[in-house]
């Protein structure tokens, strides 16, 4: 997210809400509950999650564009199955890039690369903003919104590889500094599927308390 | 027999979709509110799921796989389309949907009215993609495994979105801390649910 920053003069005030708001208040995972789907599965290790948000990062701003450039000439009749067919095309288009270059971790993620074209997240962006707006504002709300969505599967992956494995990214980070030797095991459980849920959870409620107005009123 | 209803019951309960691969999520966590809904939707996917996933073994195995389409000519044994597999499903599944839904309001109002708002949803619910996806990873063997797999998929997510709704309206008399209600809580209830399903694993008929 670095680049994001010192690209700012250039944008609008209006413009950078776009980019800013999904990262932290407008959150597509814990605020709008969209895209869980996919998300949870591919977090037990921290790579995945990051190829994950990075694949999804690149297929939510190219189809945004595309759908925003096409709004005017496509009837409302036929617009949920172009959409569709730009995201499939999209995510097919990725789903052979990672194939070619980072065959690993394309097995990792197994199906949920293919999934990533029933992600709610995407059709919701599509139909909800590049339906809408100018080509420029859709590419920043999908990077924005697809950015948000990887920050948290980032702070997930992070969490379950660092108490379940003891590692990051692969290198063993507990054993470098000598924790086993006094005593400290890993928490096998934070590998297996429901503690990504839990995780989660927790992570919802730690934004909820911190900024109340999203609190459930119900 | 043996093997079909292994595959059954591995469908439903180890690796059930909500529990063990996430899938269906979405609308998992937005029709939970009350049992009747979610019964409706439960039933909607159990429906389309054990349409979609044996249409799409056929097509799989008979347009898309390597050396698929022998059938038609000796030469064509050494094309390849398995990329155009999602694009392809994708299609399927919403023309099987408005299939479906073409043929219940024909035969059955009453289903149809109470199956409502749910069975266009259905189109972009990850679990019925995911279900053809496991299927081709998965290779089952003949058009039966696949369609038992569908059917099962299908009633592993009935039974996860009807026990979290009836978990739901009973949470709303408890005394849950205010950041965590709503949202928060049902991800936590998910993920113990998640656990007790595991208790299933390594089960085998």
């Amino acid at each position: 997210m670095s680049t994001e920053k010192e690209r700012e003069p250039l944008f609008s005030a209006k413009n950078l809400k776009l980019l800013r708001e999904p990262l932290g208040e407008n959150n597509p995972i814990t605020v709008q509950v969209l895209g869980i789907c996919s998300a949870l599965a591919v977090t037990a290790k921290l790579k995945p999650s990051v190829v994950m948000a990075i694949s999804v990062v690149v297929v939510l701003s190219v189809s945004n564009v595309i759908v925003s450039l096409f709004r005017k000439s496509v009837p409302p009749r036929i617009r949920i199955i172009f959409q569709l067919v730009v995201i499939a095309m999209m995510v097919i288009l990725v789903d052979q890039v990672l194939k070619a270059f980072a065959f690993e971790v394309s097995k990792q993620l197994s199906v949920f690369v293919g999934l990533i074209i029933t992600n709610c997240i995407i059709m919701g962006r599509l139909e909800g903003f590049a339906m809408a707006n100018k080509p420029w504002e859709s590419f920043l709300d999908g990077v924005g919104n697809a950015a948000g969505y990887g920050l948290i599967l980032i702070i997930v992956g992070f969490f379950r590889e660092f108490l379940g494995s003891g590692t990051v990214f692969g290198y063993p980070v507990i054993d470098k500094i000598g924790l086993y030797n006094i005593g400290y095991e890993n928490n096998g459980f934070m590998i297996l599927p429901p503690m990504a849920l839990v995780t989660v959870g927790i992570i919802i409620w730690i934004q909820r308390s911190r900024n109340r107005n999203l609190v459930d009123k119900s | 027999m043996e093997n079909l209803v292994n595959i059954f019951v591995r469908s439903v309960f180890i690796d059930n979709m909500v529990f063990a691969y996430f899938l269906g999520m979405c609308s998992y966590l937005a029709v939970s509110k009350t049992v009747k809904t979610s019964v409706g939707l439960g039933v909607a996917v159990v429906f389309v799921l054990t349409i979609t996933v044996p249409v799409n073994y056929l097509i799989h195995n008979f347009l898309l796989k390597e050396g698929a389409l022998t059938w038609l000519s000796r030469s064509f044994a050494g094309v390849d389309l398995g990329f155009l597999s999602f694009i392809m499903f994708i299609a399927v599944i919403a023309s099987m949907v408005q299939l479906v839904e073409m043929v219940i309001e024909k035969f059955s109002p009453q289903l149809y009215s109470s199956l409502g708002i749910f069975l266009p949803l259905i189109a972009v619910n990850c679990a019925i993609l995911g279900g053809s996806l496991f299927m081709v990873e998965r290779e089952y063997a003949n058009i039966g495994e696949a369609t038992v797999f569908g059917f099962g998929s299908g009633v592993g997510f009935l039974l996860a979105i009807a026990g979290i709704a009836a978990i739901r309206e009973k949470i709303q008399y408890s005394n849950v801390p205010a950041p965590l209600r709503g949202l928060g809580i049902t991800f936590i209830i998910t993920g113990l649910m998640g656990i007790a399903f595991m208790s299933f694993m390594g089960i085998k008929l």
